[in-house]
């Protein structure tokens, strides 16, 4: 399927043009979505993105199935009572950095712990960009933003690590570059029954890149090819993941799905 | 049950009959004195009728949950208390601007933040009404017994389902843990609304198009209609907009469509009011404390008597400026500094004087403090 059928058959034609600014990663993380979906060929009306607030929390208003933009940090409390409430539905949320692990941290980690079928996918750009480039949860050690004039001394999370700690039973990364390899791992996070943790490294030209002159969309692009490796290669040669930032498929378990678990005492009450 | 159909029955569970009897089949909370027994018989009943009970990590968390499981077509409520209620607000205000039917019960504690987990007070009773950002709808009830627990419970549902807005049943500690009997004879018979449903074809639905009830016919996720939902300020098609116009016309409606029906749900009990020149305003658990002290002034040939308002929100102001007309003093008791009394000020005659018994130390007002504040005070 080319790109202009892709976008006629699941984009919202008349709500586009999109709100991001121009070389930002968050337009082709949402076609890896938009893509992994095709892929799986699932019924658009049995489909719900939810999303909180941020700049990646947008992408479901340009998206044609069920969705649902909500509070700040907590579409995955949202995205749990639609699924508890109808398992039937395909439930995947999107979230940006500070909403899924700053003010939504708690929800995040207790839907993975529940391993809950819900596919999560965070599109980090390093910062508030929505705000005007505030240092967010995974602003670098060091960097700047504009509530950080003398560079962020806050750490930041690994959010894969995070969310394989908490329970999720699926996990990975990518990038705005790695586009294809993003698809596959939300493919593979949609079929894992239980909960699906996709963290998707996406660019911020306008505010992250800016401050901390990182040069423009193409250049900081380029950061992401050089900069990533798969976790495979790194895996045979551990030398190549030096100063490198791993992605790829980090964990696959999985584990008996909360809903499934719930219906086995649904299920004792049934003649 | 005895054979005559009666049960000796807690208030707080009474709220969950009320409920299940209303259809409500997902419950989600996070434990907090003192409701935690709504929680507790919700985990217990609701798989055996095929509902979904979840434990959620908070209460920012469980109010989320049941906007989300309401979009799905389920008949969903929470529980809490008030530092739950406190966090409940973030998502109130957005299932009020989304119109996501849902029920929020509040069994007051005394306050503010921990205040006293285990004794009862009516200090939510603005929170209830302006706790969430912004202007908003609001409808909130206070039963006073077991049985009105039940039966307002379902009614709560009722007119969540019907106006398409979060209903807030306001009970007290007093209420929601006494136990008294409670008949289930009638349960048959009992009035369930559900949401109006869109009967177009999907493709030609408006997700936020009123009808001439102002109210927009509601899919379920899942069923076809593929729509978006935001709490953004946002027009017909429920995409955000920064057109001045539309957002002024959505907050009015919102507003109005709960206002302008007030007439439909104006719940509220008069006890010897017939020539009364003494009327007590009190809800909930001290409003029995005021029945008995009506009683008691009567006796002393004091010509009391009683407006107990149920429907707490919209604020009565028909009902109680009819009855400042008619009254020369109006004493309102409640477990706060003065809340209600507040609104009571607003609406009064210019005539007739509002005086406040008021009480905030976890316990109950009792009669006598209610006879004696009158007696002390009052000229025959």
């Amino acid at each position: 399927m080319n790109c202009s059928e892709t976008t006629s058959k699941y984009y919202r034609v008349n709500r586009l043009p999109h709100i991001w600014c121009a070389g930002c990663g968050h337009g082709t993380l949402t076609n890896t979505v938009v893509r992994a979906i095709d892929k799986l060929k699932l019924n658009k009306d049995e489909v719900v993105i939810v999303s909180g607030i941020g700049c990646s929390s947008r992408a479901p208003g340009y998206l044609d199935f069920n969705t649902l933009h909500t509070t700040h940090g907590r579409a995955l409390a949202f995205a749990t009572g639609i699924k508890l409430a109808n398992p039937k539905l395909h439930v995947i949320v999107i979230m940006g950095d500070g909403d899924s692990s700053a003010i939504g941290g708690n929800h995040l980690i207790h839907a993975a712990r529940r391993n809950i079928d819900i596919t999560t996918i965070v599109f980090n750009n390093n910062i508030y960009g929505m705000t005007g480039g505030q240092f967010s949860p995974t602003t670098p050690y060091g960097d700047l933003a504009t509530t950080a004039a003398y560079g962020n001394i806050d750490k930041p999370f690994d959010l894969c690590s995070l969310a394989q700690g908490a329970g999720a039973t699926y996990v990975g990364r990518a990038t705005a570059y790695h586009a294809v390899l993003m698809q596959k791992l939300i493919e593979k996070g949609i079929q894992n029954k239980g909960f699906s943790f996709i963290e998707g490294l996406s660019i911020c030209p306008t505010y992250y890149g800016r401050k901390n002159k990182k040069g423009n969309a193409f250049k900081m692009h380029s950061f992401l090819k050089e900069n990533c490796i798969d976790k495979k290669l790194v895996d045979k040669d551990p030398d190549k993941g030096r100063n490198k930032i791993l992605i790829g498929e980090f964990y696959n378990n999985p584990q008996p799905e909360y809903i499934e678990s719930y219906q086995v005492i649904i299920d004792m009450f049934q003649g | 049950m005895n054979d005559k159909g009666y049960k000796l029955v807690q208030g707080n569970e009474a709220c969950v009959e009320g409920a299940l009897a209303a259809g409500m089949r997902f419950y989600a909370g996070y434990p907090i004195t003192p409701s935690t027994e709504i929680a507790e018989i919700c985990s217990q009943k609701l798989p055996k009728l095929g509902g979904k009970f979840i434990q959620m990590e908070d209460e920012l968390a469980s109010m989320a949950a049941i906007i989300g499981a309401s979009l799905a077509g389920v008949k969903s409520m929470t529980a809490t208390s008030g530092p739950g209620f406190s966090l409940m607000q973030e998502n109130i205000g957005y299932a009020a601007i989304a119109e996501i039917p849902c029920v929020i019960v509040n069994v007051q504690r005394g306050g503010p933040s921990t205040g006293l987990p285990t004794s009862p007070a009516q200090g939510d009773v603005m929170q209830a009404r302006w706790g969430t950002h912004g202007d908003h709808p609001a409808i909130a009830l206070t039963p006073n017994s077991v049985q009105e627990t039940f039966e307002y419970t379902v009614k709560a549902f009722n007119l969540a389902e019907k106006y398409r807005t979060p209903v807030i049943l306001l009970m007290d500690e007093t209420v929601g843990h006494m136990r008294e009997k409670m008949t289930f004879k009638n349960i048959s018979q009992i009035e369930i609304v559900n949401r109006k449903k869109p009967s177009c074809k999907p493709e030609d639905y408006v997700a936020y198009r009123p009808d001439e009830d102002m109210i927009p016919p509601m899919a379920s996720f899942g069923e076809g209609y593929r729509y978006h939902v935001t709490g953004l300020t946002h027009d017909e098609t429920g995409f955000p907009t920064n057109s001045s116009h539309v957002s002024e016309g959505l907050i009015r409606r919102i507003v109005d469509k709960v206002e302008k029906n007030i007439d439909n749900f104006s719940y509220y009990e008069e006890y010897r009011l017939e020539d009364a020149e003494i009327v007590i305003i009190a809800y909930g658990g001290v409003s029995r404390s005021a029945k008995s002290a009506v009683d008691e002034l009567r006796k002393q040939n004091i010509k009391a008597g009683l407006f107990r308002p149920i429907t707490i929100w919209p604020f009565l102001e028909k009902q109680i400026y009819m009855v400042s007309q008619a009254a020369k003093e109006i004493y309102v008791a409640e477990m706060n500094l003065g809340q209600y009394s507040l609104e009571v000020e607003r609406v009064a005659c210019k005539n007739c004087r509002v005086k406040k018994i008021n009480k905030v130390n976890g316990e109950l007002i009792t009669p006598e403090e209610i006879t004696e504040a009158i007696g002390g005070s009052y000229e025959l």
